[in-house]
């Protein structure tokens, strides 16, 4: 036979080789896997074996330097990592967790434990969001249900915490790309903000990005993030603040991943370092959302003529259901961050 | 022998060969001839859902008719009109806890008052920059967009949710296949006093 011929032939053979397996993997549907969050606090491995109560060493403590506010309850929170695992850091914008991963936020209100919070990763493509609610005496928590508890403890006079339905976490958590918030670089840079708003101290053991790339529980391992660590670069402490707050607390959806209409300045953790920049285009821009009694088109994210018709100030000042910011998850407004972000306007924004 | 039986081989691999690289050239318009169809199959069977689920209900301010009030289907879908300025509403009474506006695109009730959407592709002021994954999470959460404020009374956002993912589908690709129609609805007006 020719060697053209059987050269053909057999490059007729492979394609058709390939053809008959690409159809037959289409063909056969992804192995179906049915986790589900489990009944008790207890049974998700926040706790060691035989030890109610007693942190398994394998979960590790961490906090954001920017906490999110939540109607001010005290929040611990661990990260559990499987053993020989690491998070996917090529995209430092979006880490992605290996599947097994699993966070708790636990909450607190004048020392009373009231929720714990459970993200679990549970295979490649499903997180499992959950929430249990701490029983009397604090003895274990039981999953909430999907719909949530409106109003399950009262925080102040007249005013009730909600515990969130499945549907509001995955409402801050992401359809796209779910997974955590309060985990990503800024947050656990080494360079902590002195000045961040409901900042919290890091306890002796707690994870930061040092942790992280010195135990190797980054890939790729990413020393540039302990060399030089995260910062939002501003020229005012206050601006530097500030923008930590909206990263936590706004930016989860006011940035560009498409999943909302947003089209201002991104305020996702790894947009902000160039801190003035950002501050700027906050500045003036025209925002969907009409102030009332701002005339139509003119209502303003930030505005230094009318700083208390700054969209941003007046949605957080509102805790009614059509207008608050953030829109869940909240039942107080939040004082002390209302009160810096009207002296960053009047200090800060003013003079530029 | 051999060789007659090799050609033959060699002409039913040829063929096989031609008929697959015909069916891949045919096959990216095959593709979007068969999108374009689906896409039309959908603006068809959303234009009927949302005939039939009552969306002009609201969402289309109403006139007085010959016959009483009725949709003014010349502003289908374009929400509550802009210029249709209202005054506080009355008071609740009694029993009597809500009230409607004339064109009955705007209501008023324990959650505050509450302005229907303009549902027409406008960019500025309707869905025009909408995405399918928006829409499909705002039916779902009861939220706009999924994510933010909650989708107020009268909207039946619970009933919606039931509606399956290609029945949500088909009525955005209706909503978007029509004219746009630049109108500012309001925002809603949040009730006088706290909930809680």
């Amino acid at each position: 036979m020719n060697r053209w011929v059987r050269a053909a032939v057999a490059a007729l053979a492979v394609a058709w080789l390939i053809a008959i397996g690409t159809a037959m993997q289409a063909a056969v549907p992804p192995a179906a896997e049915d986790h589900q969050a489990p009944q008790r606090l207890s049974e998700t491995g926040l706790y060691a074996a035989g030890r109610p109560g007693v942190i398994d060493p394998a979960n590790r403590a961490f906090a954001p330097q920017y906490p999110l506010w939540s109607d001010g309850a005290a929040k611990t929170r661990w990260i559990y990592l499987p053993p020989g695992t690491a998070i996917d850091a090529s995209d430092n914008a979006d880490w992605a967790f290996p599947v097994g991963t699993r966070f708790w936020k636990e909450f607190s209100f004048n020392g009373k434990k009231v929720e714990t919070r459970f993200i679990w990763h549970a295979s490649a493509d499903r997180w499992i969001f959950a929430t249990y609610l701490w029983t009397e005496g604090e003895r274990d928590a039981l999953l909430a249900p999907g719909e949530g508890v409106p109003g399950a403890v009262e925080i102040a006079l007249g005013k009730r915490h909600d515990i969130p339905g499945s549907n509001d976490c995955k409402a801050c958590h992401g359809a796209k790309r779910p997974g955590p918030l309060g985990f990503n670089a800024l947050q656990l840079s080494t360079d902590r903000d002195p000045n961040a708003i409901h900042g919290e101290p890091l306890a002796p053991g707690m994870i930061t990005l040092a942790t992280l790339v010195s135990e190797r529980l980054l890939s790729p391992a990413v020393p540039e993030l302990v060399n030089n660590p995260p910062r939002i670069h501003a020229s005012s402490p206050r601006t530097r603040a500030v923008l930590g707050y909206f990263a936590s607390n706004c930016g989860t959806c006011h940035n560009r991943s498409g999943e909302t209409t947003f089209d201002g300045p991104s305020l996702k953790h790894s947009d902000l370092s160039d801190g003035d920049k950002v501050a700027a285009d906050l500045l003036g821009f025209a925002t969907t959302w009409q102030v009332p009694g701002q005339p139509d088109g003119a209502s303003r994210m930030l505005s230094i003529t009318a700083p208390d018709a700054s969209a941003m100030l007046v949605r957080m000042q509102s805790r009614r259901p059509s207008s608050q910011m953030p829109p869940l998850g909240t039942t107080l407004r939040d004082d002390a961050a209302i009160d810096a972000i009207t002296k960053w306007i009047a200090m800060d924004l003013s003079k530029r | 022998m051999k060789r007659n039986s090799l050609a033959t081989f060699l002409m039913v691999l040829s063929i096989a060969a031609f008929s697959g690289a015909l069916l891949r050239a045919v096959a990216p318009g095959t593709e979007s001839a068969g999108a374009a169809a689906q896409q039309k199959t959908r603006v068809e069977r959303g234009a009927h859902l949302v005939r039939t689920m009552g969306c002009n209900d609201c969402h289309t301010p109403w006139k007085m008719g010959p016959k009483g009030p009725e949709p003014d289907m010349s502003r289908s879908l374009t929400g509550h009109p802009s210029d249709f300025i209202l005054p506080p509403p009355p008071p609740p009474s009694g029993p009597w806890i809500g009230h409607t506006a004339a064109t009955n695109t705007a209501f008023a009730g324990p959650w505050g008052v509450s302005f229907t959407a303009n549902l027409t592709p406008d960019p500025e002021t309707g869905l025009g920059k909408w995405t399918e994954e928006m829409f499909i999470a705002t039916m779902r959460t009861g939220r706009h967009q999924g994510k933010g404020r909650p989708v107020l009374p009268p909207m039946p956002v619970q009933i919606l949710a039931a509606l399956d993912d290609e029945d949500i589908k088909s009525v955005f690709a209706y909503l978007q296949s029509l004219p746009p129609v630049k109108n500012r609805v309001p925002a809603p007006i949040d009730p006088t006093e706290e909930k809680r």
